[in-house]
Formats: C-alpha cells, structure tokens, sequence
C-alpha cells in the first residue's frame, strides 16, 4: 500500500509540466513547514514523556532526587510478582466484558435494528433503541461508577432491593465488597457501558452496504438468520476489526471504572495494570517501578494495534477486490 | 423499492404472516434490552428528588412523593459545582478548539501537501494515539512541576490538545487525502500561496468532518479520568468528572448526597447527547472505517 503511493507520488513528481509548483520537484516541500507546530508539540508532550518513562523503568526512584541505574531488576522483579499477573489476568477478563461480549452482542443487536425493526417498525423506533443503547456512552466513567456504586451497594442498594421484592432475597450479594464476585460486577457494568460504541459503528456499516443483497437474499427465501450470517458478518468486516481493536485497547487501559467502583479491592480482586501502575507511581513511590508496568502495558497496546491495523488494511483490500 | 416489497408479499403471502406473529416478542424483547440500558438513569433521577427521610423510610425503588431539591442544592453549594462545572467547559472547550487547529495543520501538510515520508509521519500520529495515559503520565506530572504548571488547568489543556489532535490528525489526514486536487491547483495557479489555500478552501470544504471532531473531542475531554485526577488537585481547578470520582472514592455521602451527584453529573452528559447525537452517531461512522 505504501509502497504504490510513494512510488506514484515520485513518478508524478517527475512527470508534472512546469508551470505546475509541485512540492516534490523542489528540494524543499512548502507544505513541510505546516507540520512544525504538530511536530514539536509531539516532541515536548508525547515523545519525551515517553521516552522519559521507558528510561525511568531501568532504574529504582523515588521521585525525589536522582535515579539509580538498576538495568533490567524492575522487569525481573515484575515476572515474580503476583500482583502484577493477578492485574493481567483481571485485564483479559476485561477484554472479554469490553470487546468480547459488547462485539458479539452489537452485532447482533445491530443487524437486528438494520434488518428487522428498522424494516417493520421504521427508521424512527430503530433510531430510539439506538440512542438508548449508545446513552451510557457519553457518560463520564466516574458518573457510571457513582450510579452503579449505588445501585450494587449492599445496604439499600436497588438491586438487592428489587431481588428482595421479587422473592430472590436469597440472591443479595455484597456486589463489589466481595472478592469473589466484584470483578464479575465490574465487568457487567463495563458491559453496560460499552455496548453502544459497537452497535453504532456496527449500524453506520451496514449504511453502506447494499440493499438490494438483503431484498434478493430475502426473495431466494434466506431467514433472517442466514441473511445475517451470509450478507451481514461478512459486509461489515473491517468495522468488526476496528471495533474488537479499539474496545481491546480500551479494556487493557481500563482506569476510572476501577477507581471508582472498588479502587482494585477488595483485597486486589479487581486490580487492573493501569490502576496497579497508578498506585505503584503515587503511593507507593517506586516510580522506576511504576514505569515498568506502564512500559509492559504499552508494548502490548502497541503490539495490538499493529495487529488489528494489518486485519482491518486486509479486510478492507478483500472487500475492494471482491465486491460482487 | 416499494415494487419489491409488494412483489415479495404476493409470492410469499404466507411466510410474511408467520413473520408478523414474531415480530412482536422481537421487538419487546429490544425494548427489555433499551429499557435495562436507561433504568440506572431513571433510578438516579427518581431518587435525586427524594427527602433523606422518604428515601429511608421507602426506600430506592419508591417514586418520590414531590420535588425535594435541597439535596441538590446542597450538594451543589457543598462542593462549589459551578466551579467545576466552568472548569471542564474551559478545559474542554479550549482543548477542542486547539486541538482541532493542530489536527488540521499536521493533516494539511500530510493529506494535501503529501509531503515525504508522510506514511511514517501518519503512522507516528497512530501511534501517538493508542499509548496509554499510564505511560506519560509520571513524567507529565514530574516535568510540570519542574515547569511550575502543576495543577494548573493550563497544563491539562496543553496535554489534551496534544493527545486529541494524534485522533484528529489520523482522521483528517485521510478525509483530504481524498480531497480534488484539481480546485488546489487551480488555486495554486491563480496565485494563493500554501497558507490561503488552506484557509480559503480547505477548512470551509471539510467543516462538517471538523465539527464532528470539535464534539468529539469536548465530549472526550470532558470525560477524561486518569491525566486530570494527578494533574488537578486543588478544589478550585477540579473538573466535574474528577471532583465527582474522588467524592464516590472517598465513600463519605449518604443515599441522597450520592443521587445529587449522580443526577448533576449525568445532566451534562444528556445535554451533549441530545444536543450532538446526530454529530455523533455520523462522526463515528466517519471516524470506524478511514
């Protein structure tokens, strides 16, 4: 892909007639000098930070004074912590309320607003059920986290309070106070905050995929069930990838919601790398060791992020070449 | 479109009938669904408008008998809401108008100007994006107190434009990498220099894709957690979202207290969302798929 732009570029460059003021037949491209501001902002906000944290990683520091080089001791010491793999493990459980489940759901919520409500009940009842689906969304997580604190409390907490009422007050649970059962809580509550950015985007694909597919798949006597498994799935493919990359990445930096709901107890039941790293950096101050988290944390976004590129870049090019 | 409608009901007259009988549980079913998604809020709602004494003698599942709003007021007075609330529009307010500014410089001289190596340029702006607030954030911390911009709402906006505009660039670069050449070249040839043009005819041609990213990037911000709860500390430059995380994280309000602040919270949010939804739900179909 790359690779045809450049060299597309270049031949251009050199067959463009004069009179033309193409950037690349000079020396210097005018159109450089609108990337400066971007560039240094990068430079001070992002890149140094960072490169600062990766530094900071390979030594022990407080914070206050200078660090002291201590190579790979922080990286050592993370392979035998089990806080740090208890924090990943609780990280892939969210993956699976974040990406996991809010993907497969939105999928199916969404063809079924696309391809039977919208069709029998019209576009307008479809567009509601959206918007209530996609309204927990635009919440700040410490407003989700207030609501749902409440609403899970174990004294007069409204669930509890409604399983009494329907007789199930066997049920009551300590929902985020009991270890075995608050990371379950809080992956339903990342469910229900999740589930909208998938069915959106999921709805916004299928906008372009062509009527005509459903109408003739429907006139061959396909149920709405192989019309979604024949002509849904694989028309909105490249959305399915950017959505799984983008809740994935979301679930691994998960912070406010556990901050929030349990501040990773009780007792580390809900700890999470990004709140772990938090807590390494601020209160207990091993900053060197904080950073190595933080570093860990970050090559396996970066990692994600090429992956879920590259299926998205390849979905995208089959898509292009076999369009019917 | 209507002739294949009718054309399908005359060939399968019975099939649509059967289609008729599930309809119904289908659609009540989503309607459970829509209707478990927008519960906590009425919950909240109902219960902001409770007497601490209704609230203990009927508890949370009870309508309210009348409208109390002292709860409200005084958890609004208690911490100073109006502040906070002017914090997260001045912070938010200033990091979409940044940020959406330095998006399209860098996608100006990306997209339009193509300039060299701009698909390392453009890759570095994705990378920029994905990294985690975990990973900048000691160093941010430590070097604006080095700088003395420490819990100054000044810093966080020069964080967020940065952070916002990574997105911005990435979206932007590719909407006028499809832009028509053609009306730039005439522009060139007519005389407009680089700055003109992109002022004059690019930003007027693309204002509907920059207003989605002002949105996007108010709302963003104003929903940021991590970055503003180590940078901001001091009462008077907290925002609403962090002021209200640290409250629930202190666990000092009772039943009422927590309701104002869930309810005061949450009005912001449903104003943007009725206000933008449609922005929202075409920026991010602009936004999924390049």
């Amino acid at each position: 892909m790359t690779l045809t732009v450049d060299r597309g570029g270049r031949a251009l460059g050199k067959r463009a007639p004069a009179g033309r003021p193409r950037g690349n037949r000079r020396p210097r491209n005018p159109y450089a000098l609108f990337l400066l501001p971007g560039v240094l902002a990068f430079a001070v906000v992002i890149v140094g930070p960072f490169l600062m944290n990766t530094g900071v990683s390979f030594t022990e520091w407080s914070g206050v004074g200078s660090p002291k080089w201590t190579g790979l001791a922080n990286y050592r010491e993370l392979l035998d912590d089990a806080e740090f793999w208890a924090s990943f493990r609780h990280s892939l459980l969210m993956v699976i309320a974040m990406a996991a489940v809010p993907t497969v759901v939105g999928l199916v919520l969404a063809a079924a607003l696309f391809d039977f409500v919208g069709k029998h009940f019209g576009p307008r009842i479809a567009a509601v059920l959206r918007a209530c689906f996609y309204l927990p969304q635009v919440l700040p997580i410490a407003v989700a986290g207030i609501v749902w604190s409440w609403i899970l409390a174990p004294e007069n907490g409204s669930l509890n309070e409604l399983l009494k009422a329907v007789g199930l007050g066997s049920w009551q649970q300590d929902w985020l106070g009991d270890p075995d059962i608050a990371l379950y809580s809080v992956m339903g509550v990342m469910v229900w905050v999740q589930i909208g950015f998938p069915l959106v985007v999921f709805m916004a694909g299928l906008q372009r995929v062509d009527p005509q597919l459903y109408e003739a798949a429907e006139l061959d006597g396909a149920g709405w069930w192989r019309r979604f498994w024949h002509i849904t799935l694989p028309q909105i493919r490249p959305e399915i990838y950017v959505v799984l990359t983008w809740c994935t990445i979301a679930a691994l930096k998960v912070f406010g919601a556990v901050y929030v709901l349990t501040k990773g107890g009780p007792g580390g039941a809900t700890d999470v790398p990004s709140y772990f790293s938090f807590t390494t950096f601020f209160e207990k101050t091993q900053v060197g060791y904080g950073a190595a988290i933080s570093t860990v944390l970050t090559v396996i976004i970066l990692l994600l992020s090429l992956v879920g590129l590259k299926l998205q870049t390849r979905a995208e090019d089959a898509e292009e070449g076999g369009v019917v | 479109m209507t002739a294949v409608d009718t054309r399908a009901g005359t060939r399968v007259p019975r099939r649509a009938s059967r289609s008729v009988v599930a309809r119904y549980p289908v659609l009540v079913a989503l309607c459970i669904g829509a209707l478990f998604m927008v519960v906590p809020f009425l919950i909240v709602t109902v219960n902001a408008l409770k007497s601490p004494a209704e609230y203990a003698q009927n508890g949370p599942l009870s309508l309210p008998h009348g409208f109390y709003l002292d709860g409200l007021k005084d958890f609004w007075d208690r911490v100073d809401y109006g502040q906070k609330l002017w914090n997260s529009v001045l912070i938010s307010g200033s990091v979409a108008v940044l940020a959406v500014v330095l998006s399209i410089l860098n996608a100006y001289a990306i997209g339009i100007g193509r300039i060299k190596g701009r698909t390392w340029v453009l890759a570095f702006f994705v990378l920029a994006n994905v990294l985690p607030q975990e990973a900048l954030v000691y160093p941010v911390y430590y070097l604006s107190k080095q700088a003395g911009l420490y819990d100054t709402r000044l810093s966080v906006i020069i964080v967020f434009t940065v952070i916002q505009a990574a997105f911005g660039t990435y979206l932007l670069s590719s909407v006028l990498g499809t832009f028509p050449r053609e009306i730039i070249e005439a522009a060139r040839i007519d005389g407009a220099n680089a700055w003109q043009v992109l002022w004059r005819i690019v930003v007027p041609v693309s204002r509907p894709t920059l207003g989605v990213l002002l949105v996007f990037f108010f709302i963003w911000t104003w929903n940021e957690f991590l970055l503003p709860l180590v940078m901001l500390i001091s009462n008077d430059n907290q925002t609403v979202s962090v002021a209200l995380g640290v409250l629930q994280g202190q666990h000092l309000m009772d039943a009422t207290m927590t309701n104002a602040a869930a309810l005061l919270g949450v009005l912001p949010a449903l104003v943007f969302f009725l206000v933008f939804q449609r922005t929202l739900t075409r920026g991010i179909a602009v936004g999924a798929v390049k």
